[in-house]
């Protein structure tokens, strides 16, 4: 069966199901009809009252407005919450350009429906798509029309710079060239064929003639849309592949970057809000006695699911909410404890036995393959709820009046921000102007709307501009989490110690798809199965969704399988990988670079583990010192394959972001439920990694493949954890089937 | 009325004597640099300093200011908007991130260069540990300020 076996990282069905596009209700792939001609026309006109009001500012596409000073704006679909993305597709588009990156702005697009990007569509729902060049405005305008009921202005997913980037960014770039360069030869009376850009300017070198773009932008703009513009090959980039220096960091290093929590509006007060602990539950009664009276009280709001305190200053709120004594209603998940949750994961996946669950992939026949195998390994993992823990609390500041709504907060999907306000209000979302911010971290936490909707009633509650803040026991403890989750693992092996068989039940599936599927291993027979256990808390995603969890238990049980085998985790993956070049020039170059085979000091361990997720190849081993009383990180080595990486600085950081991320969970991250309500409140018992616990980082990057990227926010966690746990069975022979690792006594 | 001096500037406040420094920062004197995360002294985002030693102004009374001086993020560039070296270094490693934690960490890194110019590792990591940032760029806040002690001097292109 091996020899059937592709390189192909994902399967290709369903890549793309995260709940807000789903529940949009849109069936992307009977959608995609060719024939439907809507053809997207240069929408200066339209766009230029939202992002082209100055004097002297021209768009000469949507994405691209060039000023009298010849600086070149690259407008950005999508929101910056840390991962570097302002500039990184600034980059993309200002190489396509030729433009002077000194010269270069960014400004991100506003949360209007003209903003969709058919581009986004695309990438989202049929990212493999080639179509011929005749029929690519027939085939954008039907993907306009798509991610425009979509709402589509999403930020996730690892997907801007691969998705955007790629098919955005880069084709508006060279298109606004072309058109410059179009307007140039018709104002110069010479063919375009000779003329060439550089440095944001038009050169007619036979002439020795130059100009500044700006010179040409008005006469551009009336140029028709080049359909397929012609784009750089590797060898001509000058700007992508390079470590350019991001355009938000000044700002964020002297304090004038604005937050959405740093809205500032005449007349604004301020809220601090308490939710019904248990979700789902309403407020009975509320003592307000005190509170009241308190000094700079201006509002005590019943919401039903919360309590709000409105004052003039935030901390006078807080300090009067702290006063209430409220009653909340009985609910069904009153009942609900940490212990039995996981105990009844365990009697569902007992009651599905070997038939039971839904089957998400089979192939081959692993019950006979597993009955014949010579050796058989099974485990049991399991993983606790974890929340986002931005550093930035949630907040939003709303405005209703006049039948109108001004919102301000940092959201991963401004356009979806929008409509859950104007939803709320019961008004049209043109009549609702959504502001976005800086995102003080994102993380999946900043894709959902419940803040925006709890400010959105309170300021329709008040006749004022209002700023609601959660305070971060809030936050904590009314986070959409990434779920707790079980996982067992039967695996057999021949007498070779070759894996024969794999099979895979667990309890719930959120996105994507693939995230428990291991189609690059060489395993003939496998199924894996899947059964929800639904609870009452919310679940959202969580940075690398279910490969945070996945990766964890098939990188771990992989480690087993490698011990049963009588192999190291480094020599048994290869084989596994046999025949996939570029997943095994991922795992090579980790252990290359940390040195695999050197020996450790005593009591240290090394570990290996592999996921690609999110488009791109990630290998990581981990240096853990087991001698003290608690697992001590000392190195992660990172090896990653993004197909290419745009700005690989600002890629190296995602990598060291998401170990830093993926190590908090791995060591202390333990959200638990009792009575119903979350137990953990605040930093000093959901306690984040500091710096001196911070491991040293070193990150290689291998470009294998230009034409088709991956992400950079979230492919760097996955494999950490597993990474760490098969370090520590290296040095201790303990293997850790529980995360986190504040719960394993290694005494 | 409470007379504070704040960056070098004396300004007139009408509050209650216990309201945090934090609060009265960013609300009152609409400086929002300075940054709420735990509101009980955990994280370290809301880091100023008061007569240049670091506090945690979410957990400090605006009392405590009296007769002190405050100094918050956007007090330490010079007057033409010239970065001081431990903002120059932070822009020179790329720390930044999200960026929320950041005013909180380069008033602690501020601090620890004052007292100590030349941190060992253990030292920054013992002065910087009060400080929590979600993004995990504690790789490149190490580099920045031993970049700002004159220790390393390599940067990205600009």
């Amino acid at each position: 069966m091996a020899d059937t076996k592709t390189s192909e990282t994902a399967p290709k069905k369903g890549k793309w199901t995260r709940r807000a596009f789903i529940g949009a209700g849109v069936v992307a792939g009977g959608a995609l009809v060719i024939g439907v001609a809507v053809r997207p026309d240069n929408p200066v006109e339209r766009l230029s009252p939202m992002v082209a009001k100055g004097k002297g500012e021209q768009l000469i596409n949507a994405w691209v407005k060039v000023d009298a000073d010849n600086i070149v704006s690259a407008i950005i679909p999508h929101v910056e919450m840390g991962q570097g993305i302002f500039t990184s597709l600034a980059q993309m588009l200002a190489d396509e350009l030729d433009a002077d990156w000194s010269k270069v702005r960014i400004l991100e697009a506003p949360a209007d429906a003209k903003y969709v990007s058919h581009d986004i569509g695309r990438e989202f729902l049929a990212p493999n798509l080639e179509v011929p060049a005749i029929l690519e405005p027939t085939v954008g305008g039907t993907f306009l029309q798509l991610a425009t009921a979509m709402n589509l202005q999403i930020t996730g997913g690892s997907f801007s710079v691969r998705g955007t980037g790629q098919r955005a960014m880069r084709v508006a770039g060279a298109a606004a060239k072309e058109m410059l360069i179009a307007a140039a030869a018709e104002e110069w009376n010479v063919p375009a064929g000779e003329l060439r850009a550089e440095n944001s300017m038009i050169l007619h070198d036979k002439s020795s003639k130059s100009a500044p773009f700006a010179d040409f932008a008005a006469a551009a703009a009336e140029q028709g849309l080049p359909n397929k513009p012609k784009l750089k090959s590797p060898k001509d980039y000058k700007l992508m592949g390079k470590a350019m220096a991001r355009h938000d960091i000044p700002d964020k290093s002297n304090g004038t970057a604005l937050f959405g929590i740093d809205a500032d509006l005449p007349g604004m007060k301020y809220a601090a809000v308490k939710a019904a602990p248990v979700v789902g539950a309403t407020v009975e009664s509320m003592n307000v006695d005190s509170a009241k009276a308190m000094p700079g009280v201006l509002q005590i709001l019943n919401m039903g699911d919360f309590i709000a305190v409105v004052a003039d200053g935030y901390w006078q709120a807080q300090q009067a909410l702290g006063t209430i004594d409220a009653k909340y209603s009985k609910t069904e998940g009153d009942t609900l404890n940490q212990d039995a949750l996981f105990a009844r994961y365990a009697s569902v996946l007992d009651e599905a036995g070997d038939e039971g669950g839904d089957v998400e992939t089979e192939q081959g026949d692993v019950t006979e393959a597993f009955a014949n195998a010579a050796t058989k390994v099974e485990a049991e993992y399991k993983v606790p709820f974890l929340a986002h823990a931005t550093m930035e609390p949630m907040n939003c500041t709303a405005w209703v009046r006049d039948g109108k709504c001004d919102v301000w907060s940092g959201h991963q999907a401004p356009l979806m921000a929008r409509k859950a306000a104007a939803d709320t209000l019961g008004i049209d979302t043109d009549d609702v102007t959504y502001h976005n911010a800086y995102l003080g971290g994102g993380f999946g936490r900043r894709s959902e709307n419940d803040a925006i909707i709890m400010a959105t009633r309170i300021a329709k509650a008040v006749s004022y501009p209002v700023k609601m803040i959660w305070s971060r026991e809030e936050d904590t403890m009314q986070d959409h989490y990434r779920p707790s989750a079980t996982s067992r693992f039967q695996a057999g092996l021949d007498k070779n110690g070759k894996a024969v068989s794999w099979s895979n039940i667990h309890t719930h599936l959120f996105d994507p798809q693939e995230a428990p599927t291991v189609p690059y291993y060489n395993i003939a027979n496998h199924k894996i199965r899947k059964i929800d256990v639904p609870t009452h808390l919310r679940f959202g995603p969580w940075r690398s969704v279910d490969h945070s969890q996945h990766g964890y238990f098939i990188e771990s049980f992989v480690d087993e399988l490698a011990h049963a085998a009588g192999k190291d985790g480094y020599a048994y993956r290869r084989e596994l990988l046999a025949g996939s070049k570029r997943h095994l020039a991922v795992l090579d170059k980790a252990a290359e670079m940390a040195g695999w085979d050197k020996p450790l000091p005593e009591g240290h361990g090394r570990g290996i583990a592999f996921v690609p997720s999110f488009g791109t190849i990630v290998a990581e081993v981990a240096e853990v010192d087991m001698t003290g009383a608690k697992p001590k990180v000392k190195k992660i080595y990172v090896a990653a394959d993004p197909g290419f990486a745009v700005n690989p600085d600002g890629f190296a950081a995602q990598m060291e972001s998401s170990i830093a991320y993926g190590l908090t969970a791995t060591l202390y991250g333990e959200i638990s439920v009792k009575d119903g309500a979350v137990q953990q409140s605040n930093f000093h018992d959901y306690p984040i990694l500091r710096i001196n616990e911070m491991p040293e980082v070193e990150v290689g990057i291998i470009n294998g493949d230009h034409k088709r990227l991956g992400g950079a926010g979230e492919p760097g966690l996955p494999p950490l954890a597993p990474a760490v746990t098969n370090a520590i069975f290296a040095a201790t022979g303990k293997r850790v089937r529980e995360l986190p690792l504040s719960k394993v006594d290694f005494a | 009325m409470i007379t504070l001096n704040v960056n070098g500037e004396a300004k007139e406040v009408e509050v209650d004597p216990a309201t945090p420094i934090l609060w009265v920062v960013r609300e009152n004197l609409k400086m929002t640099g300075t940054k709420f995360g735990c509101g009980v002294a955990l994280c370290g985002a809301c880091t100023v300093h008061l007569d240049g030693k670091p506090v945690r102004s979410c957990s400090t009374p605006v009392s405590e200011a009296d007769g002190k001086a405050i100094t918050t993020i956007e007090g330490l560039a010079e007057e033409d908007g010239t970065f001081s070296k431990v903002q120059q270094a932070w822009v020179d490693q790329q720390v930044a991130q999200c960026g929320y934690c950041q005013s909180g960490q380069i008033m602690s890194a501020t601090a620890l260069l004052k007292k100590n110019p030349n941190p060992t590792d253990e030292q920054i990591d013992a002065a910087m540990a009060g400080n929590i940032c979600r993004c995990g760029t504690y790789v490149r806040i190490r580099k920045a300020i031993k970049t700002a002690a004159g220790v390393s001097s390599e940067t990205q292109e600009a």
